[in-house]
């Protein structure tokens, strides 16, 4: 019997030896994280063992394999297998010897033993309540770490404590702001000039899209190309998806999120304002522009992203010299805005005006120079910007982060994502859970704005690289989460919902961020009362009048991973019909 | 489907001998079939005879069997219906009380009997079934980034062929560009791949292109050139038929949406479901005027009907051909009673929508049932509502 163990023995060490071989990233067979436990279960058992025992490494892994890593068992096994085995133990021996000598120690355990010397102290564990199960499924693993409670927040990688590094980085404030209003205000040519003017775009570029541009005879173009990168975004001038570009200022470093004004890209909006931590809503001053702006997507970017929580709006009314920089008309717009605003829910004080040119840079770095400007007294635009209060990270939380994009990082990194971390934090070496797809995978490489890190936290736009998880499971909206924490998958909810449009049971989108899926309101349950949220006694709703708030059933056809609290839009036929939270 | 036989005498009972030629008709078949009902088919069974020896031998054989209907199953993407149930009458082969599955098939007679009587919603399914004027089969691509939902939309029915979803990277800043334009172009070819599996190219039907923004646009343009590149003929020639249309999603839903842009009205105005479509619209939108004239849901609408608020002047009821598929012959009646009394006595109109379009699961999201009036019921309509309330408490749920 030992024999067959022995011979057992060997083919997992040449397996093990296989896996040094082939880089860190094999999970296939054992996985990172079973290895983990497989050492910090045999150091106990050697503690529990004492030195004087002739047991291998090799033969404690074995045991805790098959008793699932609980110490105690394996003790008393390896226990009574030395008594037994006593006779035959010189014999034994000598095989093992031999082994030793054809293979010396394992370089896993050499590679085990630089870890843990390079490590303090090895963590404490806590065996939890005995392990149901145990075999080398992804499941497994899953629960498998979920078994062991560290202290730390980390398991292995480098085992920094993020927060801590997140601190001692003294990092400086960070904001990320989406751009709004209706289509063709001016909202990518506005942030093409901010960026060109705090040089973040080199001249020589923009140069190079003003021959672009204009060989397409859209020569006022080229400084919205800085953010409409796409072909078809350039060929048709419009902006179709979220543009994600970064520059600092000597407090502040910002993300700017460049979201499309056209009606059927409210999506992809939807995406970029769920990431924001503030609004900077474009208004094309021009005659007739500002009025038909403001039926538009003006008003519905304004309740969304006040239906997502954005509390604060720097408004740049732009084009001001259509209209010669009349203060009047900067004062007629202000008014409208500020009065729809507040209606709209938002605080006075959370509103900030600036008259702007954004194709000729007036007012948005620097002063206007346009002598009939000159009643504008107050700060241009980037000052406005940066009196931004930081805000709170919801950093003690478990991971949370909804995939904005699934792409090929480069050849090193087959599998990448990136997205925003909404809670929590991550470094390299973590194992993640892809929901709704229940997959684990790990992180192999973290990019916090495009620049390499071993860690993140949340707040921060980050690319994370993956392995040992296929890219089939992976699509934008999904949400990577904390195998320990996981978010639920949910295929009906209740939620609260403020109505823009009339709503009946009836079929929408549901929109969280990029996650966006079919469903179904399926029942009014009960009309709320807008300033308690009490329900409104009496008779049950049949339709709900747009600007009321109710509580909804919503269903979907496929499991989504929402939470309790969740900010949702619902939208149907290409409009908002209402946006609210989600209460079970 | 023809009519071949027909005997059905004043009081409703009587038998219908019918002959389905297309895989639409199996649908007809589908609703107008009812457990109870007594259905006589022909059927291949495999008969196991046992000789005096003991030795047993099996054959196939072609009887006409009779059969008790207990249950009916329909495959939608293969249109084919299975009706099982028990055998009433014996023959050579098979004794009363076997249970036997009939297939139906096309190009076969079968003949039926009804339990309860042929009631005028059976008898006048028996006459749209067949009527010769056939409304024309109609593609529909509805597609958005990375999503595409193929589907086909038949008189009666709307049958998801395929679904093609795939990750297109987003536009990822300076020089990444080609990994969208890429994706994107592999998604066109692998939904135009799709596409041409499902449609047959020797057929003229209008295959409509629907998406947010320029996908569609971008999709057509890609099945044109590919097809110029490659030379392919009798897709080139399809080219007339496509219609690119605007549609809020990639899911299909939208294309109720779809359904209402002039370019698709002006090629479908007279097709069942573009109609369908409007009468919803029209209902929704009578709706939203919030002035009480458009009532839903079983209970308000019965209410309506005995106010006589569903009558000659504009009264339309809207139902779905689901609620007359009910097990329940109870709950059949129910809805056949109550078309009858909006139709007979009271003059209004009647529409049956088809479950399975767009227009018919906004409907079933409502009840299943619903009603334009010609007076408002607004006030009556909340004083019922609270009784419910008192009476059935919170359980009075939308049935769907």
């Amino acid at each position: 019997m030992s024999r067959h163990k022995l011979v057992k023995a060997l083919d997992l060490d040449e397996e093990l030896d296989d896996f040094n071989g082939g880089a860190e990233s094999d999970y296939d067979e054992v996985s990172a994280g079973d290895r983990e436990q497989l050492r910090l279960g045999t150091i106990k058992v050697r503690e529990m063992l004492g030195d004087e025992s002739g047991i291998t490494n090799q033969e404690i892994e074995d045991s805790l394999w098959h008793y699932y890593y609980d110490a105690d068992k394996t003790v008393t096994y390896l226990l009574s297998q030395m008594s037994n085995s006593q006779p035959k133990k010189s014999k034994k021996k000598k095989t093992g010897d031999g082994k030793a000598k054809a293979i010396g120690p394992s370089p896993d355990d050499v590679v085990r033993k630089a870890q843990n010397t390079k490590k303090p102290a090895p963590k404490a564990v806590e065996q939890s309540a005995p392990p149901t199960i145990g075999d080398k499924s992804i499941n497994g693993i899953v629960q498998g770490v979920s078994e062991i409670t560290i202290e730390d927040t980390k398991v292995k990688g480098k085992n920094l404590d993020v927060l801590a590094e997140f601190k001692k980085s003294k990092p400086r404030n960070a904001a990320n702001f989406v751009v709004i209003g209706h289509v063709d205000a001016g909202k990518s040519t506005l942030m093409g000039r901010l960026l060109y003017d705090l040089k973040v775009v080199d001249p020589k570029t923009l140069d190079r899209y003003r021959k672009e541009s204009e060989r397409l005879g859209k020569g006022s173009f080229a400084l919205a190309w800085v953010l409409d990168q796409g072909t078809e975004e350039r060929n048709r001038g419009i902006t179709i998806d979220i543009a994600m570009n970064k520059f600092e200022t000597e407090k502040t470093s910002f993300t700017i999120l460049d979201a499309p004004g056209h009606r059927d890209f409210i999506p992809n909006m939807i995406a970029g304002a769920s990431q924001a931590d503030f609004a900077v809503l474009v208004i094309d001053a021009g005659t007739g522009n500002f009025e038909s702006g403001l039926k538009g997507q003006t008003k519905e970017h304004a309740l969304l992203v006040r239906s997502m929580g954005v509390q604060r709006v720097v408004i740049a009314i732009n084009k001001l010299d259509t209209v010669q920089w009349s203060q009047d008309r900067f004062d007629e717009i202000s008014q409208q805005i500020a009065a729809f605003l507040t209606s709209a829910g938002f605080l006075a004080k959370n509103l900030a005006f600036v008259p702007c040119v954004g194709l000729t840079g007036d007012n948005i770095v620097r002063k206007a120079d346009d002598p009939k400007a000159s009643w504008y007294t107050g700060p241009p635009l980037v000052s406005i910007l940066e009196s931004s209060e930081p805000v709170t990270r919801a950093l003690e939380k478990p991971l949370r982060l909804t995939v904005d994009d699934v792409f090929r990082g480069g050849v090193q990194n087959p599998l990448s994502v990136s997205g925003r971390l909404e809670a929590g934090s991550i470094q390299i070496g973590d194992t993640i859970l892809v929901m709704p797809a229940k997959e684990a995978g790990a992180i192999k490489g973290i990019e916090v704005d495009s620049e390499p890190s071993e860690w993140a936290v949340a707040g921060q736009n980050i690319i994370l690289h993956l392995a040992g998880i296929d890219a089939k499971y992976l699509k934008s909206g999904d949400v990577i989460c904390a195998p320990l924490a996981p978010i639920q998958c949910v295929t009906s909810f209740k939620a609260k919902v403020l109505a823009f449009e009339h709503i009946t049971p009836m079929h929408c989108e549901i929109h969280k961020g990029r996650l966006h899926a079919p469903g179904r309101i399926t029942q009014l349950i009960a009309q709320l009362d807008k300033a308690s949220g009490a329900m409104i006694k009496g008779k049950k709703p049949r339709l709900i009048k747009p600007g009321s708030v109710a509580r909804v059933l919503v269903e979907v056809d496929n499991p989504i991973p929402l939470e309790q609290g969740g900010r949702i839009i619902l939208r149907a036929g290409g409009v908002t019909i209402g946006a609210g939270l989600v209460e079970r | 489907m023809r009519l071949i036989k027909q005997s059905i005498d004043r009081d409703g009972s009587g038998n219908i001998t019918l002959f389905p030629e297309e895989p639409e008709d199996m649908w007809f078949a589908y609703n107008l079939i009812r457990p109870g009902d007594r259905l006589r088919a022909s059927a291949i069974r495999r008969v196991t005879t046992e000789s005096a020896t003991g030795s047993t031998s099996s054959q196939r054989v072609h009887i006409n069997l009779l059969i008790a209907v207990e249950k009916l199953d329909f495959d939608t993407q293969s249109a084919q219906l299975h009706v099982s149930g028990r055998i009433i009458e014996e023959t050579k082969y098979t004794k009363v009380g076997q249970f036997h599955t009939l297939d139906l098939e096309l190009n076969r007679n079968f003949n039926l009997e009804k339990k309860e009587g042929w009631d005028s919603v059976a008898r006048n399914l028996v006459k749209e079934a067949c009527d010769p004027v056939k409304s024309a089969d109609v593609w529909a691509v509805i597609m958005q980034e990375g999503l595409a939902h193929l589907a086909v939309l038949t008189g009666h029915r709307t049958v998801l062929r395929q679904k093609v979803e795939m990750t297109v990277p987003k536009k990822r800043g300076m020089g990444r560009q080609g990994d969208h334009d890429k994706a994107l172009e592999k998604f066109f070819q692998t939904t135009m791949d799709t596409l041409l599996r499902q449609i047959d190219l020797t057929e003229t039907k209008p295959i409509l292109l629907a998406s947010p923004g320029f996908i569609a646009q971008g999709f057509l343009k890609h099945v044109l050139e590919s097809a110029a590149r490659t030379g392919n003929k009798a897709l080139l020639a399809q080219r007339s038929n496509f219609v690119v249309a605007h549609s809020a999603s990639g899911y299909l839903h939208s294309l109720n949406e779809v359904l209402q842009t002039p370019e698709v009205l002006a090629r479908l105005k007279d097709t069942k479901y573009a109609r369908e479509t409007k009468l919803m619209s029209d209902f929704m939108e009578s709706l939203f005027k919030d002035d009480g004239r458009a009532a839903y849901g079983p209970r308000e609408v019965e209410q309506a009907v005995e106010k006589g608020a569903v009558g000659r002047g504009g009264g339309v009821i809207l139902i779905s051909d689901s609620l007359f598929r009910s097990q329940d012959v109870c709950v059949r009646r129910r809805w056949v009673n109550l078309v009858d009394k909006v139709r007979d006595t009271e003059g209004g109109e009647v529409r049956i929508l088809s479950s399975t379009h767009e227009s018919g699961k906004q409907l079933e999201g409502l009840g299943g049932v619903a009603a334009m009036l010609t007076f408002p019921l607004e006030y009556l309509d909340e004083k019922e509502e609270d009784e419910d309330l008192i009476t059935n408490g919170d359980t009075n749920v939308i049935t769907s």
